[in-house]
């Protein structure tokens, strides 16, 4: 017998067939789907773990980064060493996933999103999970998703507040419409904390709105942006539907998909012979200096600020914040390190 | 005045009696609030001119980026 074959007679997800609404019939449906997990933080483990269990046919998970102690307490799928030898995530996701299950097909890649290889990466793709910590890869996850019209769950959390929802191409508002604009800066989990209770709700949701886009279940999709904050004890559910506008250029009747174009994307570049990377994001609005020193003053690493800008220094690195919403990097030449760095300060 | 926020029974200040006025008491005013209003969505246009009155039910939903 293959070892693919296993899992039918191993007894391995019979819990999950006598569930009635997945069934041997939804078993099989979910042994031929593919998921894709963009982000392998703390939601894209949680989830790639779940799935990976539920017996997904293929998951391919990516992420740039690697395995810091400062993950432990709630990146599921990662050990002290992985820490200590500062192991890819993608690496260390997707030897722990095979382990928790080798009758599936997975992928871990260790890569930085950009539109180009995301539009590979959804080929074959029956569903995209957000595992990001930001709104600009999020943003391109929604553009790609409407173009190739494949349904997508975006989820986020920070402190102990959580939310997601599920994008349906053609049915339900998307990330745009939701967002109009899109936010700058804002607390992350480097900045403001997070308890790792806030991620397993967060995951819940999404995991199991893909389990009934899975197997096909269509009509018990919750179908609303859901909320909570788990410290306050606050639960909130709301129908968004009127929230999606026909003129809105990533779903709207004329789609442009503006988020895919060259112009909106975030900007990186080297700076030759300076070790440094500039970063400029697409959102255009200004930064709030004053706002920005008063959470960095609250990290680790000191603060300078003049009328310009505000200088961060966090050795080995100085980030300095401008006005116009760019940032420089010093102590890099490595862009992706660099992008790291920002989206763990600014989101 | 007294409101449903977010299921929770809530005093506010009289003087918070828009939706724009919650959103700042609130400390949202820089986050993308989507706002329901006794079961209705406020557009983000119509934040500032809507009023809200003791015993309204007001859902705010703040997006966040971390994950």
């Amino acid at each position: 017998m293959t070892q693919k074959g296993r899992g039918m007679v191993n007894n391995r997800y019979s819990r999950q067939e006598l569930f009635p609404q997945i069934g041997i019939e939804g078993q099989q449906k979910i042994r031929k789907k593919h998921v894709l997990i963009i982000g392998a933080g703390a939601l894209g483990t949680g989830s790639a773990e779940n799935l990976v269990r539920a017996g997904i046919g293929k998951i391919t998970i990516v992420d740039r980064d690697y395995v810091e102690y400062s993950n432990l307490q709630r990146q599921q799928l990662y050990t002290e060493s992985d820490a200590i030898e500062r192991i890819p995530k993608a690496v260390a996701a997707e030897k722990r996933l095979r382990n928790v299950n080798s009758e599936i097909t997975i992928n871990g890649l260790v890569l930085d999103v950009t539109h180009e290889e995301l539009e590979q990466l959804v080929v074959g793709v029956d569903l995209i999970i957000d595992g990001t910590d930001n709104f600009d890869t999020r943003l391109l996850i929604n553009d790609t998703a409407l173009k190739f019209n494949i349904p997508w769950i975006y989820g986020a959390c920070v402190s102990s507040y959580g939310l997601s929802y599920t994008i349906i191409p053609g049915k339900s508002p998307c990330l745009n419409c939701l967002l109009e604009t899109v936010p700058m800066g804002g607390a992350t989990c480097d900045t403001a904390g997070i308890i790792s209770p806030v991620v397993q709700m967060v995951v819940a949701y999404q995991t199991t709105e893909a389990l009934k886009l899975l197997v096909e279940d269509y009509d018990a999709l919750r179908n609303k942006l859901v909320c909570f904050d788990l410290w306050k004890n606050e639960h909130t559910a709301i129908k968004v539907d009127g929230v999606k506008k026909s003129t809105c250029p990533s779903c709207g009747t004329n789609p442009e998909y503006p988020f895919l174009t060259y112009e909106r994307q975030m900007k990186s570049t080297v700076l030759c012979g300076r070790n440094t990377v500039q970063i400029r994001s697409h959102q255009g609005q200004e930064r709030d200096l004053e706002e920005l020193a008063t959470t960095l003053r609250r990290q680790e690493g000191t603060v300078e600020r003049n009328p310009y800008l505000v200088s961060y220094t966090l050795s080995p690195h100085r980030l300095v914040f401008f006005k116009d919403g760019r940032v420089l990097i010093h102590g890099t030449n490595d862009i992706t390190e660099a992008k790291t760095l920002y989206h763990r300060l600014l989101g | 005045m007294e409101l449903i926020l977010n299921g929770k029974k809530t005093e506010l200040p009289d003087s918070v009696n828009t939706i724009t006025l919650l959103i700042n008491y609130c400390k949202l005013k820089k986050k993308v609030v989507i706002v329901e209003l006794n079961g209705s969505i406020i557009e983000k246009n119509d934040h500032e001119g809507t009023s809200i009155e003791d015993g309204d039910q007001i859902e705010l939903v703040h997006f966040v980026g971390g994950g």
